[in-house]
């Protein structure tokens, strides 16, 4: 009959789809769908592999310019340009990137990790050391943390490192907030208890328990830090404390040609351009992440 | 001489401290369970009921405090145990199996290693001897196609079959006392007389005792030889089964068994306690139930009754227990 064989292959495809995924791999399918993100995804593998073999294929040196060849626009030879020294600024922004990736990447994982240690350390002791905790975390949202990092790079120089620190160190509180709410949130959970029926230590609810079920979360968050950190960086370069002149990066190739944006505007379109389509992906992505892992995108 | 008692609780108080106030929770419970017998608690919410049991293994909440009792276990004093020690008895020789299965799973862990952790955890079998373990235990709790559902994720699962994992979770180390708090109040009434029916089978097979916190009065006397009645932290009445359905004469235990719908008893008049349980912030100075009881008297006020031998393997807690016994005949 039609209709029980209509039935039957409904039933088989309803036992393939949902046998024996993991909730990752849902997360993942559920990405796959979300067309925005995944456009952001390739952008952002392209700027990856940019940052990691840039400096390798850049045709110029980014410290020798050609003084003959100075404020030029687009032609085969310099495909973007040269700037007001003549370098070439194709090569210019391959090198930027891996610049920005260290930065952004750096800062956002200082922040994780100094947010992931107080969070956690706020959830699961709870008392005056949450207290203690959640009061720096208001605190350090009060103040702009623009100005902080600005503050911080003045006193610590104008390095990789110390850029990395001085974007890193005001984050880390919106991430502590987050984890120690996702571990409140489960602490005193059924699920949480169950384990503890068994026998399970404090150690192992935390390593197999809470750990697998925030880092889709936590995931999102740094998902969404590291666009914010690249932009950090870029306005710290356009204030004239990102890092030193020579070497290349968005901030300063932004800030130098929007002094002579009237005469050779390319100079401003192409680092400027490339730098909001990567912060565009990087959101994008991020958006995908969130609708496909956060407990409310389904299942 | 009776034989030695698997769990005995003598005479546990526990109390919570809120941020206004303090809650007395349980007031002085006692009892014990055997081996290879079957124990139900039945009682309101928040009659103490689960909190006697939990934490007699450690596991109350954080703002909840043990004032005084004792709970021997196998001959130690489950109260007097480091966390450590404890978290080496729950899970192997003591099982829980929690209320609500739809949370108490670990959604991004595999079901089968759910069980297997257990088993892994006490080092009670090695992996290959667990993996079998696990793959018998899911055939012993009825679900079908063990082997493939060993990669399952709980949310592939409806609630009955999470519940079914939940009492192979607390079966897995062969535990000798399983403690039950509400295990089928999230389900369908037609899978929880399943999971009862399997419940019976193992405890049959294993030889091993349980503990069955419930609020729903057939359920126990279906279940358990023995019922224990909880109002406001302290055991109303406590008899066997057989007694309790013959005999319950505790004013509170007549009341919970009037207020029970049954169906084919249309025209039966079913009778509500008037008034709700009160959460207590002191001490009772007179029975708990004195304000909603209709057999109250001055001295239910102001005196607390003790548990007392009312009949062959029969305690009442209540001054005109009686009395009460010669109305409702």
């Amino acid at each position: 009959m039609a209709s029980s064989a209509v039935i039957k292959k409904s039933d088989a495809v309803v036992k393939k789809r949902t046998f024996h995924r993991s909730p990752f791999y849902q997360g993942w399918k559920r990405f796959k769908n979300h067309k925005l993100a995944v456009i952001g995804m390739v952008w952002v593998v392209l700027f990856l592999i940019a940052g990691i073999i840039g400096p390798y294929v850049a045709p110029y040196d980014y410290r020798s310019g050609d003084f003959l060849a100075i404020n030029q626009g687009p032609s085969w030879q310099h495909i973007f340009g040269t700037d007001n020294v003549g370098h070439d600024m194709f090569s210019q922004i391959l090198y930027s990137v891996r610049s920005a990736l260290i930065i952004a990447f750096g800062a956002t994982v200082v922040s994780f990790v100094i947010g992931i240690i107080l969070g956690l350390w706020a959830g699961l002791r709870g008392g005056i050391a949450d207290m203690i905790i959640m009061r720096a975390v208001d605190f350090m949202m009060t103040l702009p943390g623009f100005l902080f990092a600005l503050i911080l790079v003045i006193l610590l120089g104008r390095g990789y490192t110390s850029l990395i620190l001085a974007i890193g160190i005001p984050g880390w509180a919106g991430y502590a907030r987050l984890i120690r709410s996702l571990v409140l949130g489960m602490r005193d959970g059924e699920m949480v208890e169950a384990a503890r029926a068994l026998g399970a230590s404090q150690a192992h609810i935390a390593r197999r328990y809470m750990l697998p079920n925030v880092i889709g979360s936590m995931g999102v968050a740094l998902a969404f830090g590291i666009p914010g950190d690249l932009t950090q960086i870029a306005g710290l370069s356009i204030f004239g404390m990102g890092l030193q002149p020579p070497i290349p990066s968005f901030g300063n190739m932004i800030a130098q040609a929007s002094d002579n944006i009237l005469g050779f505007p390319w100079l401003l379109y192409f680092p400027a351009g490339i730098f909001a389509l990567t912060l565009l992906a990087f959101l994008f992505v991020a958006d995908g992440l969130q609708e496909a892992f956060s407990p409310k995108g389904g299942n | 001489m009776q034989e030695q008692p698997l769990l005995s609780i003598d005479n546990l108080h526990v109390k919570f401290s809120r941020s206004e106030d303090e809650v007395f929770a349980v007031n002085g419970v006692s009892f014990a369970i055997h081996a290879n017998e079957s124990l139900g608690i039945v009682g309101e919410s928040g009659s103490g009921k689960s909190v006697t049991l939990m934490s007699s293994i450690g596991l109350l909440r954080e703002n909840g405090k043990i004032t005084s009792g004792t709970a021997n276990f196998l001959g130690k004093d489950l109260l007097k145990l480091r966390p450590r020690q404890l978290e080496d008895i729950r899970g192997r020789d003591i099982g829980v199996v929690f209320q609500d299965p739809m949370t108490s799973l670990n959604p991004v862990m595999r079901i089968g290693d759910q069980i297997m952790e257990a088993m892994l955890t006490h080092q009670y079998a090695g992996r290959r001897e667990a993996f079998e373990r696990t793959i018998q235990l899911l055939h012993e709790m009825g679900i079908p196609d063990p082997k493939s559902r060993f990669k399952n994720y709980p949310h592939e699962f409806s609630g009955g079959m999470r519940q079914r994992i939940m009492i192979a979770i607390a079966l897995a180390c062969e535990p000798q006392l399983l403690i039950a708090d509400e295990p089928t109040t999230a389900l369908d009434v037609t899978v929880q007389m399943q999971i009862l029916a399997l419940l019976q089978d193992l405890r049959r097979k294993h030889g091993m005792s349980v503990v069955m916190v419930t609020h729903d009065f057939g359920l126990a006397t279906n279940f358990c030889d023995k019922i224990i009645v909880m109002y406001g932290g302290k055991i109303m009445e406590m008899a066997t089964t057989d007694q309790f359905i013959r005999e319950a004469t505790h004013p509170y235990s007549i009341g919970l068994k009037r207020s029970i719908i049954e169906v084919g008893h249309k025209g039966k008049e079913i009778i509500s306690i008037p008034k709700s349980a009160k959460t207590l912030t002191e001490t009772p100075a007179g029975c708990p139930f004195a304000e909603r009881c209709t057999y109250k008297t001055e001295r239910c006020h102001h005196e607390v009754p003790e548990l007392r031998t009312f009949g062959i393997d029969h305690q009442i807690a209540c001054h005109h227990a009686e009395e009460v016994a010669s109305y409702a005949v």
